[in-house]
């Protein structure tokens, strides 16, 4: 691979990859990520190009081995390009008859298209189906283009032009004014204003400086990060080289869990890659910048993903959170200014500087700009990966994206954000997503996940169960977090055994409380939002079990 | 260094920048209570019995006075509603877990905690971690470490180290606020033993 060395160099290698590729030729674009690999993407991937081989289409048809394009509930899922005809929940048996039928005869292959569970009707384009239609892909959209073990496929589409851009255009301070201008937001949960907290760790006094990405997506029902990295992780690693350079940082870390080998596959490639064409390490495109990113892999606890815990893990300590009155932007990893965001909002990066903040604070609405990703799970008919504008009312996101409730069942509410967020009721479903509406409903936006809840789950339950997986992802340093968890699970437990007294819910308002003014960290703080948002919105359901002794979902006793 | 003005529970204190706000406290003889603090430890703020209220114009919030540095012009309440809320279901908590021990019976007594409302599940310690951290940051020795996480969390000696280092020093047998430590430091001497040398297994013929 030869060296670039300016944005000309850049500019030339486009050239000629998108020449090679001729863009007349068919693409199959399968998907192959965490999910399809669960259901044999692989072997349709092989089954592909041995089929393309035996049927004399080599050398016409590009078979391409991409990341989830959001639809898991369908994948593994083939799209044939240009004509945009997508074939889904694919078995390797299925591969001969799309390859005869499609690419040689022209002809739709009807049994594997997608079938509306409304109209029964079949949809041939990907882009008319209602999943799909309804979403506006701007981060996630590029992934099925992109083999992500290929940088070339990223540089075709026009990828590090935004770092170009900056280096060679723009000054630091002028990179961070267009953050600033987009109001751009953390997509951690917090929501942050992301210009603040890179001029925070810019401005703040220390020659070495840390850039980190939060690839630490824990929580259950949150899989958004992962599928946006693992499809197109140049997209996040060009929005942290350009961090890198506003900030002034020279190096950078990646905190990754573990177990998320096709991730952690991927990103190694990607660094190497980037590495070899001379766009991370030193000198990057000639511009005299230096810039190492390294991979660091958790140990397996939620709480490791929370700042100043992982930024102890990053240096080698114990994963666990200290109190901070100095935020970690200023004294971080080795008491040196350290700036940690989130994948999604690295991603938004690179789109920001192309296509400006203009563009950015026209999706959106008044406090918060660009489009979210949200992983909607539960007992609805499309779980996937959703991007929709900031602004989409959960009703859209759950009826006309997610195709309604599974087997016609009563919708009961949506619960956001995970263990450390809250259950919506059926009736504020016109709420929008928007940092600062979904945390005054006492639902935190969190990590984006959204599990829809129908009458067939009982909402003590659920309390229970998140509340269950923070036991053993709590750290257990503090009191009030780690008995505190404790003593409310002992009583969900008992609530849900029949064994409730009254009283019960009370006290259980009075801990959550206590954690959340005492508690050390924000896992802590946050921790009895499922307890407390279910008994804010669903006390009946409480009152039902501990006073009549009756769930009425079914579900305990 | 410079030194600031503050106010703690209506009383004007002078502090010298970089002091706590426990230490200013306690320099004047307001005492807060506390169970994870040691002048020889580096602050920890786990055990959260110091945390207190303060004040900045209209705002206020609730922070670890042993962490927390003192301000110029800082309002300080250490014993406000909210504080001594916290205060007490914390020790209801810990009392459920070390249900004997003297340091927390006195501070129940002082905020009227009679009886603890959740069930006493002994495990005698209450994870203040001051024996973890004396032995590590004191001593240098480890020989004492949390394992475990969550609600899960133990102290444990280690059995190789501390067969080494314990027996001349003990030192930490004596901050242990709940006494638990010789018993579990018992428990480690147990299987002490050398095993057998497994060398023969991957011996090569």
């Amino acid at each position: 691979m030869p060296r670039l060395n300016s944005a000309a160099d850049l500019e030339k290698l486009r050239q000629k990859i998108l020449a090679k590729s001729d863009g007349k030729k068919r693409v199959v674009s399968v998907t192959n990520g965490t999910d399809g690999r669960t259901r044999h993407s692989q072997d349709i991937v092989k089954n592909f190009i041995d089929e393309i081989k035996k049927q004399g289409l080599t050398g016409k048809v590009i078979v391409k081995s991409t990341g989830c394009h959001g639809f898991c509930e369908k994948e593994p899922t083939a799209l044939i390009l240009p004509e945009g005809i997508c074939y889904v929940s694919l078995k390797p048996e299925d591969v001969p008859e799309i390859v005869s039928e499609t690419l040689v005869g022209g002809r739709i292959v009807e049994r594997l298209l997608y079938e509306d569970p409304t109209t029964k009707q079949k949809i041939a384009k990907e882009s008319e189906i209602p999943f799909y239609k309804y979403q506006s892909q701007a981060l996630l959209g590029n992934n099925r283009f992109i083999d992500p073990r290929s940088i070339e496929d990223y540089i075709a589409l026009g990828g590090y032009d935004a770092l170009a851009k900056a280096l060679f255009k723009l000054t630091p301070e002028e990179v961070l004014e267009e953050i600033k201008k987009a109001n751009l937001r953390g997509r951690a949960g917090g929501g942050f204003p992301v210009g603040r907290k890179w001029e925070t760790t810019r401005n703040a006094p220390g020659n070495t400086k840390y850039i980190i990405v939060n690839a630490h997506e824990g929580e259950p029902g949150a899989f958004k990060d992962r599928t946006l990295f693992e499809g197109n992780p140049h997209l996040v690693l060009e929005g942290l080289i350009i961090g890198a350079y506003t900030i002034g940082a020279h190096q950078g870390y990646i905190y990754v869990r573990h177990d998320a080998p096709v991730l952690i596959d991927n990103i190694t490639t990607a660094l190497t890659q980037a590495k070899e064409y001379g766009l991370l390490g030193e000198n990057i495109l000639g511009s005299g910048f230096n810039f190492n990113v390294e991979v660091h892999r958790d140990i397996g606890i939620f709480v490791s993903g929370e700042s100043s815990a992982l930024m102890a893990a990053i240096e080698g300590a114990v994963p666990e959170p200290r109190p901070k009155y100095i935020h970690t932007s200023v004294s971080g990893i080795r008491e040196s200014p350290s700036n940690l965001n989130n994948v999604e909002t690295w991603a938004n990066v690179p789109l920001i500087i192309n296509r400006g903040a203009k563009w950015f604070t026209g999706i959106g609405t008044e406090e918060s700009k660009g489009t979210k990703l949200v992983s909607l799970a539960g007992n609805v008919r499309n779980t996937g990966i959703v991007e929709v504008p900031m602004g989409t009312t959960l009703k859209k996101l759950i009826y006309d994206i997610g195709g309604g409730v599974r087997d016609g069942k009563k919708l009961k509410g949506v619960h956001v954000g995970g263990p450390l967020g809250g259950c919506v009721p059926e009736g504020l479903l016109d709420l929008r997503l928007d940092f600062d509406e979904l945390a005054k409903a006492g639902t935190p936006i969190g990590a984006g996940s959204m599990i829809v809840m129908d009458e067939d789950n009982c909402m003590v339950d659920a309390a229970r169960y998140f509340l269950n997986f923070s036991t053993e992802e709590s750290c257990g340093k503090c009191v009030p977090c780690r008995e505190g968890i404790y003593q409310m699970l002992k009583i969900l437990n008992r609530i849900c055994e029949g064994k409730g007294t009254t009283g019960d819910i009370e006290l259980l308002e009075e801990i959550g409380g206590v954690l959340q003014d005492a508690s050390l960290c924000a896992l802590g703080q946050t921790v009895v939002n499922p307890v407390l948002c279910t008994i804010k919105y669903f006390r009946d359901e409480y009152k039902a079990h501990i006073e009549e002794k009756r769930c009425p979902a079914g579900v305990c006793f | 260094m410079s030194e600031v003005t503050l106010k703690i529970n209506d009383k004007e204190v002078k502090a010298k920048e970089g002091t706590t706000l426990l230490q200013a406290a306690r320099s004047v003889g307001i005492d807060i209570p506390t169970l994870c603090y040691h002048e020889k430890l580096a602050p920890y703020g786990a055990c959260r019995l110091c945390m207190v209220e303060i004040a900045r114009g209209k705002r206020t919030r609730l922070v670890t006075s042993c962490v927390y540095l003192v301000e110029d012009g800082l309002t300080v309440q250490t014993e406000s509603e909210k504080v001594i809320k916290i205060r007490k279901m914390l020790l209801e908590f810990m009392l459920a877990r070390a249900p004997g021990v003297k340091t927390l019976q006195d501070y129940a007594r002082r905020y009227g905690v009679t009886r603890t409302r959740f069930e006493v599940e002994p495990s005698f310690c209450i994870l203040c971690g001051l024996c973890v951290r004396y032995c590590a940051e004191v001593k240098k020795a480890n020989a004492i470490g949390f394992i475990s996480k969550g609600t899960e969390r133990q102290v444990m000696f280690f059995p190789d180290i501390a067969n080494e280092e314990c027996p001349k020093c003990g030192e930490c047998f004596s901050i242990c606020p709940t006494g638990v430590l010789p018993s579990n430091y018992a428990i480690a001497r147990v299987p002490h033993f050398k095993w057998p040398s497994m060398a023969w297994l991957t011996k090569q013929p």
